[in-house]
């Protein structure tokens, strides 16, 4: 299989590559997809409490490198947006990006799932007055 | 601020990209190449022209082929029917001896690994009216005989289970399989492609009555293979599937690839009179390549009886990396995965899935197909390579990550997609 120029440059300098404390109320984990279908991706968000803006992300990806590329270009997108903002990254936007071949769609299926579940955790643990959590919610569930 | 002056230095011995697929394909051997030459230029004629010097020039040339493979296998060079590889010759086989003993019998026995070139030719069987049983095999990846014994009846007439798998190695029981089918008059055909040449094999010692083989696993040419057909104890019949000539006594019409033929009886010959010492070097290679990354990285499994082995193969799975990202992370080095994300149907191998092995682990798998022209230099080199493309990956891994801290992975609640 040929990869895009960008995915290798993702795949062999991936950004954002860590961990959080995920029991911090300022910080959104996701965790989606699965050890047998070959692509598990965490994600987690820092958000401030003030102004809803995203100050950091840290993503672990068990995947292709069409999968490493989509999430490590995910904390990069979803950094200096608030929740609101990062929950219009679509799938395609990602698709795009890295021109990811038909095959490889659902790697970019599961990053935006993994951004929705960390902002849907991050939700969660701050419900914010009024507002109810609307985002589907993949469980962290470690 | 751009240009490298100096690319990393390379060891003595290695030269990229490194070959280590032996199980898809070989590179010819320069010996064979040189066999061929003559045959696709002033040797030009039709081994079937009775009445010129032309013709017969590469009849010769077709007879010698003929006793060339017959002795690497115990057979006789009136055994061998050329065909253009292993996929023809194990459809010929089957469906062949399916067609022609249909009066006695319309069960055919075969084993969950085996080649796709097998496993479907038994479901087209079945379309026709055959019933097929597919063995299961044991965490080692071989048959149980008790199960073969069980599934036999009065209407079995066809044994058919490869003798050594492609991609995990593992050599199954061929002699005592052929043993309990002799002893039960039923017809015993292997698929022997990653065998022979590689491994001894002898039809007469191991009561094999229809073997399938191809020239370009074994250092010769693709588009080219041979199979086996059993002419004593018993005389085997097989029903042509190509309608024509009526060359290779019936059972294969076509004008034969005398190149070709010449290049898989060059390799035979090569393979008889090497093997011993081929097979002693690569068994040292495989061995080195699977200490050095089992002394290096933690999760590791070794896929496949190490018993009953090819002596070139290793197929190891590296847990919490994914097979795909490992090989783009090793791309000068030429292996293969078990990887859904290798193939379009985003199945992990079959194979790997019939020994009992999660998904994640199939996942995970990588084969090691060492061949005749690999280095010591070159083992050591995609060795230290894997390890450290593993590490880089497993930092990434967040399933490595919890395992590290005792997560069981088996008890997550994983949001499938």
């Amino acid at each position: 299989m040929a990869y895009s120029d960008k995915v290798i440059e993702h795949y062999n300098n991936p950004r954002n590559v860590g961990q959080m404390d995920k029991n911090s109320t300022e910080v959104g984990t996701g965790l989606v997809g699965a050890p047998e279908c070959g692509d598990v991706m965490r994600l987690q968000i820092k958000v401030n409490p003030e102004t809803r803006v995203i100050e950091d992300a840290k993503f672990k990806t068990f995947g292709c490198g069409s999968a490493i590329a989509s999430s490590s270009l995910a904390t990069e997108w979803v950094k200096g947006k608030t929740v609101d903002e990062a929950l219009e990254i679509k799938n395609t936007d990602i698709v795009k990006e890295l021109a990811l071949p038909p095959v490889k769609i659902h790697c970019s299926v599961l990053a935006e799932d993994a951004i929705r579940a960390a902002i849907g955790d991050w939700k969660k643990k701050n419900v914010v007055e009024g507002q109810a959590v609307s985002t589907p919610v993949a469980v962290a569930a470690n | 601020m751009s240009t490298v002056l100096s690319e990393p230095k390379l060891p003595a011995g290695v030269k990229l990209p490194i070959y280590m697929d032996n199980h898809a394909t070989t590179p010819l051997d320069p010996r064979v190449l040189e066999a061929m030459l003559p045959f696709f230029t002033n040797k030009f004629g039709n081994a079937a022209s009775r009445n010129h010097s032309f013709g017969w020039e590469a009849e010769k040339a077709v007879d010698l082929a003929r006793e060339q493979i017959a002795k690497l296998i115990g057979a006789t060079a009136k055994e061998i029917i050329f065909t253009s590889g292993a996929t023809e010759s194990n459809n010929l086989a089957i469906k062949g001896i399916g067609e022609m003993y249909r009066e006695r019998g319309n069960h055919i026995i075969t084993q969950v690994t085996e080649h796709k070139a097998v496993l479907d030719t038994c479901k087209r069987m079945e379309k026709l009216g055959y019933r097929v049983t597919y063995l299961p095999v044991n965490a080692d990846g071989l048959i149980e005989m008790e199960d073969l014994k069980r599934a036999i009846d009065d209407k079995t007439i066809l044994v058919t289970i490869m003798f050594a798998n492609n991609e995990i190695g593992v050599i199954q029981p061929v002699a005592e399989i052929g043993k309990l089918c002799h002893e039960k008059g039923i017809l015993f055909h292997t698929d022997a492609v990653q065998a022979v040449g590689k491994i001894p094999v002898d039809v007469n010692a191991m009561n094999i009555d229809v073997l399938s083989l191809s020239g370009h696993k074994i250092y010769g040419p693709k588009g080219v293979g041979a199979l086996y057909v059993r002419r004593r104890n018993p005389r085997v019949q097989i029903a042509s599937q190509l309608d024509g000539g009526g060359h290779e006594r019936g059972m294969r019409s076509g004008t034969l690839n005398v190149p070709g033929i010449v290049g898989l009886g060059a390799a035979c010959e090569i393979a008889r009179l090497e093997m011993d010492e081929e097979a002693t070097k690569l068994k040292a290679m495989r061995d080195r390549l699977k200490e050095k990354l089992e002394s290096n990285l933690d999760f590791i499994h070794v896929n496949g009886s190490m018993e009953h082995h090819l002596p070139g193969n290793l197929n190891m799975s590296f847990i919490h990396v994914e097979g795909e990202s490992l090989l783009m992370g090793i791309n000068d080095i030429a292996v293969s995965s078990g990887s859904a994300c290798t193939s379009a149907t985003l199945e992990p191998s079959y194979v790997l899935k019939a020994l009992g092995l999660g998904d994640d682990v199939a996942h995970s798998s990588i084969r090691f197909g060492l061949g005749r022209f690999n280095t010591q230099a070159e083992v050591d080199y995609v060795a230290d390579k894997v390890i450290d493309v593993v590490q880089k990956l497993r930092e990434l891994s967040p399933l490595y990550e919890m395992a590290k801290e005792g997560i069981d992975l088996t008890k997550v609640q994983w949001q499938a997609h």
